[in-house]
């Protein structure tokens, strides 16, 4: 019998692929978006959290931009960059779409950028976030629009801050790849500019589940930790830190303390603090809402993968309200959206000429408080302090920037490591 | 069946491939190409798998050497993007060769799950450099291709680019099918029967061993080549574990020791992953449940179909020919 149901979905198997190959129908007053998000895979909960986050948009709007039907396309990106050009060139060549949203890793917006200037296709990257994109590439990719952040935006500001603070030792942890380079980079650099020294740099590799070996060798006379932390590592580093007897400030990246974790984090990171353009704590009423209806809607605090999908969505809407709901062409979107200046559920946004957000950086420490109504208490990413409006060259000249290499393991140099 | 009647059917799904692909969707051209590039890693594996009986899990090491060395010449040096693509198709199987020579004198002294672990080590070491030396592999965002060659055919064209992938995937193909084929390809087949007895009968089995690796390594260089302009990106991605452990996937969904039976696998594998993830969300149960039926009723793979079904009709008497399965390549 299993012989003869294997004779039978086998070939089923097979066929089905085949069979089902019908391609999209376009209608006039229709906006196909394409969407890349891992939905499955160790990246599923994220991608999960961007696709909500567009989606809670266009359920607003009932999917309606002014007057043109919005056909969301959700692909499976499964965060792996290849797979995501596969997938994009199938949206782009089948399903016809005005548009690429979405990636999530670093790696895959850069295999992404290219092939929206091969297919001249626009590309819009709410997350990923390598600073070249925008910055010292951008050339190669006219098609392409960021509406997140350089990994680097956030941490020139808290440099700064940093120094504020009147640290001036900092060592940094942070995970050993391109993303947590140009985080980390971008911090001391602003911290050394103002006077701080960054006296040691540790990589561990990404997806470390155990610091013991690195706490020990943290250096005992720095005045602060600095940690750049993405996913699992950002629930175990701060465990092990505060069981090994940690009494120094800690301070960190947005991805070691966002929303996306922060809820599954225990009391060791109450008033750790770090800097993003987004916290679901903003108590501007446009915030209120939006946490407030995500939450009724999927049960959880949004983190900023939702906001910022959901204020590309937005962007896209408002774009599309200029031309009265038809799509003006790739270029002539990209020359529209620079034009323009949102107030979103992050706060004013706009983009640079190198068409990447000018927005507020909020620098937030967790603390365990009621907020919003809600009954119980929780852990917060209370803002601290805000700096507006701030760009992905901060208060740097942008040529002498866009001069210096990338931010990398090497770059700017540990001057005061021994 | 006659080896004469399966080399047709061979022939014939090859033909079939480069008459219908070009009529599909553009989409589907470019997961057929994908398909083939990856297949020639996997029927790569299979000549240390099924014929000689080395599980190796650092396969994809080859297809990055390949991949990556294509990519660096492409973007630093402009190299390989007119007729000298061909110079970097042969530099591509120099490398996977040389690459394999290296680990192979410390892989090959070792057997069944110690090979198995060894490769798999040094298939990590190639994941690190490609991972950690930014300078050369771009790291963790790997390297961008841009154009594919131009040598007065455009290769950015799909249906070109495919085609030459399918010549180079039949070249492949036919050689492996000679090499197998051949008495040295049998005196590997005997070394996976009895490593022992192919020792007393006065085979040196370790050089044997040796250039069976080396030959495989080769031939995933190549399929590296093809990949890197196939895909447009190497990254990390491509030399992680991961990528190894598909390959032996898709050699064993496939059926081991049958050369074909690998390309199978790849297109199944490739079909499920990347297509009928476009249309569903349960695509992995799919998956999944296609890996546990075959190992689990087929466990020569699904190459051992005909002959099961054969086997069950029984009728035909030919019943001592469904014996050695595994021996008999395509």
């Amino acid at each position: 019998m299993t012989h003869a149901l294997l004779r039978t979905v086998g070939p089923m198997l097979l066929g089905g692929g085949l069979a089902l190959a019908t391609g999209a129908t376009a209608g006039a007053e229709e906006l196909r978006i394409g969407f890349l998000a891992p939905t499955t895979g160790i990246f599923a909960a994220v991608g999960k959290d961007m696709v909500d986050g567009f989606q809670m948009y266009l359920d607003e709007v009932k999917s309606n931009f002014a007057g043109a039907q919005v056909k969301f396309i959700v692909e499976d990106e499964q965060g792996k960059p290849d797979v995501a050009v596969t997938k994009a060139k199938k949206l782009i060549l089948q399903d016809k779409v005005h548009m690429i949203v979405g990636g999530l890793l670093a790696s895959t917006g850069y295999a992404l950028a290219p092939v929206s200037t091969s297919e001249k296709t626009l590309y819009i990257s709410p997350v990923a976030a390598a600073d070249d994109l925008t910055q010292r590439q951008l050339d190669k990719f006219p098609f392409f629009i960021r509406t997140g952040w350089t990994s680097s935006q956030p941490s020139h500001p808290f440099g700064q801050w940093a120094c504020d603070q009147g640290y001036k030792k900092i060592v940094t942890i942070g995970a050993d790849y391109a993303f947590g380079y140009e985080v980390v980079g971008g911090f001391q650099k602003a911290f050394e500019d103002c006077g701080g020294k960054v006296i040691q740099k540790i990589w561990p590799p990404i997806g470390t589940k155990d610091f013991g070996p690195y706490i020990p060798t943290i250096k005992q006379d720095a005045d602060a930790i600095f940690t750049l932390m993405v996913g699992p590592m950002s629930l175990q580093f701060p465990k092990q830190l505060a069981a090994a007897g940690n009494t120094k400030p800690v301070i960190g990246g947005g991805t070691s303390y966002d929303e996306f974790v922060l809820p599954s984090m225990g009391d060791e990171v109450i008033g750790h603090v770090s800097p993003l353009m987004y916290s679901a704590a903003l108590d501007t009423p446009k915030n209120v809402a939006f946490v407030k209806a995500y939450r009724t809607k999927f049960n959880k605090v949004p983190s900023y993968y939702s906001e910022t999908d959901y204020t590309t969505a937005e962007w896209i809407d408002e774009v599309m309200k200029k031309t009265g709901g038809k799509w003006p062409g790739a270029e002539e979107f990209i020359k529209l959206m620079q034009g323009m200046k949102l107030d979103t559920v992050r706060g004013p946004v706009s983009l640079d000429e190198m068409r990447n957000p000018v927005q507020n950086i909020y620098i937030k420490k967790v603390e365990k408080k009621k907020m919003f109504g809600y009954d119980k208490e929780e852990l917060w990413n209370t803002v601290i302090k805000t700096y507006p409006n701030v760009g992905q060259f901060w208060t740097y000249d942008k040529a002498a920037f866009l001069k210096q290499p990338v931010y990398s393991r090497d770059f700017p140099p540990c001057k005061f490591c021994e | 069946m006659t080896s004469r009647l399966k080399i047709s059917v061979v022939i014939a799904a090859i033909a079939a491939l480069a008459i219908a692909v070009p009529f599909t969707s553009s989409f589907v051209i470019l997961l057929a190409t994908r398909a083939l590039a990856f297949s020639i890693l996997v029927m790569s594996l299979d000549i240390l798998l099924g014929f000689t009986g080395l599980a190796s899990l650092g396969q994809a090491a080859y297809l990055g050497v390949g991949a990556y060395m294509t990519a660096i010449l492409a973007t630093k040096y402009q190299f390989g993007l007119g007729y000298d693509f061909w110079l970097v198709v042969l530099l591509g199987i120099l490398f996977g060769a040389a690459l394999a020579a290296l680990f192979g004198l410390l892989a090959i002294r070792a057997t069944g799950v110690y090979f198995l672990m060894i490769t798999l080590a040094l298939g990590q070491c190639v994941w690190g450099l490609a991972y950690r030396w930014n300078s050369l592999t771009g790291g963790d965002n790997g390297i961008n291709l841009g154009v594919r060659p131009k040598f007065g055919i455009d290769l950015s064209d799909q249906v070109t680019f495919f085609y030459l992938v399918l010549a180079l995937f039949a070249l492949s193909l036919f050689a492996m099918y000679v090499l197998v084929r051949s008495p040295f390809g049998r005196s590997l087949a005997g070394i996976r029967e009895r490593e022992l007895r192919m020792k007393i009968l006065g085979y040196n089995t370790w050089l044997h061993k040796y250039i069976a690796f080396i030959i495989a390594g080769a031939f995933g260089g190549l399929s590296g080549v093809l990949w890197a302009h196939t895909a447009g990106i190497v990254s990390p991605d491509n030399v992680v574990l991961t990528t190894s452990v598909d390959a032996l996937l898709m050699a064993v969904l496939g059926g081991a020791g049958t050369l074909v039976g690998g390309v199978i696998g790849a297109f199944i594998v490739i079909a499920l992953r990347e297509y009928l993830s476009t249309l569903v969300p349960w695509w992995q149960y799919v998956l999944g449940a296609v890996y546990v039926l075959t190992i689990f009723y087929l466990p020569s793979g699904l190459m051992g179909l005909p002959e099961r079904i054969r086997r069950r009709g029984g009728a035909l008497g030919n019943g001592n020919s469904g014996e050695k399965l595994s021996a008999a390549p395509s």
